[in-house]
């Protein structure tokens, strides 16, 4: 893949909050500042039209990616660079916040949430075609064009969503961040915004950055997909080569956990531990307390991303297992 | 951790069968307004035995949480039971008093909610909220009921117990927290447990712990649990039998392998088909268009007609009641002579 078929790269971005007491707490309690490093040292890079995702528990950091890319938050080091957009200029980004009853703004007509962006980015000269525009936003995601005139409480939940979604579209983006779009729905009305995301990917040509718990969402909707887990990413595969041959031992646990309908896995090991705390990550290798391959190494050092065969996996153990290097130092 | 196979107790010769953990008959809930009555539950069965674990599945205002509240005498005003029984492990509930309901709950049925954090009291240690429970619903003296809240924090897997009995809500995981609610609800051995999402605010592998926590303690104490979710995947891993719920009805109720394989009502199948697989990726989902009626604008009929691919005119114009479809019961004219 050429460097020009990117649309987003993002080099070693690093973000971290400030979670220290007051100042006064700090000087009488004599406590240190405090910081969590939410994103640790990411790097991965998205390709014009594809959909990239990222899955891992609360907490992993992966809403924060999201944010950093959208520029909610700067970051604290790392790149995030955009490809060229359409007529040369710089891609245009928008987001799909998981929670459509809080991101419109309940006084206002639906018509005017999808018209604030083309007002404000000046995209259409008259107020006709501004409304010509937003009964086509809206009718491409499968609303009726006088739902303008309704406020967002008139919807269900499904409808809030697919109004999020005109109102994203409505700035004529080329990627679009979308954070946990569908866990606020039911199943049912889930499949319809998972089916229309899927629709309108191939006819707009959007790229996604995808944010999910939910594995078979993502599953459905990714192209390659990033693991997280306490800020790093562990794996970064194809969707079809993670879901298959998962390497990372992080990845086989979640994928192992997930309830399957069609193979409940009724007597499974359990496998004990929970996330660490962010705010005292373990040394060495964040994954090393839980894992079952861990060695005294994974509790010194921290483990790279590392090609392995298609997929790229931070673990000690199996860049060991792969490493064509015949002789083992015994440690 | 294998878990027990499920062996039956009685032997012929001994005592009658017991009594079902619950049995719900014909309830129905009212919720009156200034606009009309709206009915939350619409003549609901449902039956769970000792040692099963019945799972009531269906979207957000299914009803599903209204039926375990309504089981826990918690209705809130001005909700309230306008028709059926509710029966607990062979005695009838609906019609006690508050008094004797706060003394019925707890001991004989135990509740376990969405949210620990707000389940528990921030401002007592976990070993006071436990002890304090027990020696409610026991003869227990203080040093045994003390006993009692160790055995209890270990048997739901906590370690450590002796030190965490001391410490406070806010000290544990939500994964932790979940799990001293689920002693807590055991607290008094009740043989019935209302579970309404336990797991939802949960991660995944937390998940995976929970409700393999809650299947070895309803073998191991032959407890009934109602497991309330919209989430079918952990009624596939937990639950014995199915309930699945839609506008306040029981549209569909068998076995959980029958249920998720050979789906009889219209509803469960459009459902099933909608959840995105693990194992193979489809171009586009099945979807069910349109979503639940609300509960002041239920069509005549069957609620599901306007959204069902199968609705004929008697769909319209009739509501349908469970009847034998297949291994299951379903709610459809389908499987009652045709929807014509």
């Amino acid at each position: 893949m050429t460097q020009a078929d990117l649309i987003l790269s993002i080099d070693h971005v690093s973000k971290e909050f400030d979670v220290s007491a007051p100042w006064l707490n700090r000087m009488l309690e004599r406590k240190p500042k405090l910081f969590v490093k939410a994103v640790d040292d990411v790097s991965f890079s998205i390709p014009r039209g594809s959909c990239f995702s990222i899955v891992g528990e609360s907490g992993c950091g992966k809403s924060t990616v999201a944010r950093l890319v959208t520029g909610l938050y700067s970051t604290s080091g790392g790149q995030i660079t955009f490809g060229r957009g359409d007529a040369g200029r710089p891609v245009r980004v928008q987001m799909i916040f998981q929670d459509p009853q809080s991101s419109l703004n309940p006084r206002w007509r639906v018509g005017d949430i999808i018209a604030e962006p083309i007002r404000e980015m000046k995209l259409r000269k008259t107020a006709d075609e501004t409304r010509d525009r937003v009964e086509e936003l809206l009718r491409i995601v499968g609303l009726a064009a006088d739902d303008a005139t309704k406020y967002p409480h008139e919807f269900s939940g499904g409808q809030r969503q697919r109004i999020s979604i005109a109102r994203a579209l409505a700035s004529e983006p080329e990627l679009l961040v979308c954070d946990e779009p569908t866990s606020a729905l039911d199943v049912s009305v889930q499949a319809q915004i998972l089916n229309l995301m899927r629709r309108l990917q191939l006819e707009l040509g959007l790229t996604y950055l995808f944010i999910s718990h939910d594995l078979s969402v993502v599953r459905h909707m990714s192209d390659m997909i990033a693991v997280m887990y306490l800020g790093r990413i562990v794996e970064m595969a194809p969707a079809e080569k993670l879901f298959t041959d998962p390497q990372h031992p992080y990845s086989k646990l979640l994928l192992g956990t997930i309830p399957d309908i069609h193979v409940p896995n009724r007597d499974r090991e359990v496998q004990n531990g929970e996330p660490p705390s962010p705010l005292s990550p373990p040394t060495g290798c964040a994954f090393h307390p839980r894992c079952p391959l861990a060695t005294e190494r994974c509790s010194k050092e921290a483990p790279q991303l590392r090609a392995a065969g298609r997929s790229m996996v931070s673990c000690h153990a199996v860049q060991k297992g792969l490493a064509t290097i015949p002789a083992r130092r015994q440690d | 951790m294998m878990l027990q196979p499920v062996i039956s107790m009685d032997s012929p010769g001994t005592a009658p069968a017991p009594a079902p953990a619950l049995e719900v008959s014909n309830l129905t809930v009212e919720f009156p307004t200034k606009r009309g009555v709206l009915t939350a539950i619409d003549d609901v069965s449902m039956r769970i035995e000792p040692g099963e674990i019945l799972g009531v599945v269906g979207e957000s205002g299914a009803g599903k949480s209204i039926t375990g509240l309504a089981v826990l005498g918690l209705l809130e005003s001005p909700g309230r039971i306008t028709g059926g029984k509710i029966h607990v492990g062979g005695r009838r509930v609906d019609t006690l008093g508050e008094d004797e309901l706060t003394k019925v709950r707890g001991r004989e049925m135990g509740a376990i909610f969405q949210d620990p954090l707000t389940a528990l009291n921030p401002l007592f240690s976990i070993g006071a909220q436990l002890v304090e429970t027990i020696r409610r619903h026991t003869d227990l003296g203080k040093e045994a009921a003390r006993a009692r809240a160790l055995q209890l924090l270990r048997e739901v897997g906590i370690p450590a117990p002796d030190e965490r009995l001391k410490q406070y809500p806010h000290q544990f995981s939500g994964g932790m927290r979940q799990r001293v609610v689920i002693a807590l609800a055991l607290a008094a051995e009740p043989g019935l447990i209302i579970a309404d999402e336990p797991t939802t605010a949960l991660d995944v592998s937390i998940q995976a712990q929970i409700t393999a926590l809650l299947r070895r303690l309803c073998k191991e104490h032959r407890t009934g649990i109602m497991l309330v979710t919209h989430d079918m995947g952990v009624i596939a891993e937990t639950a014995d039998r199915v309930a699945v719920m839609y506008s306040g009805r029981v549209v569909e109720t068998g076995r959980v392998e029958d249920v998720i394989h050979n789906p009889q009502h219209p509803y469960t199948r459009g459902l099933m088909a909608a959840i995105p697989s693990l194992h193979d990726r489809v171009e586009t989902l099945t979807q069910i268009d349109g979503s639940m009626p609300r509960l002041n604008a239920r069509p005549d009929g069957c609620a599901f007609n306007p959204r069902c691919p199968n609705a004929g005119p008697r769909c319209r114009r009739d509501r349908p009641d469970l009847v034998t479809a297949g291994p299951s019961l379903a709610a459809c004219f389908l499987h009652e002579g045709g929807t014509q």
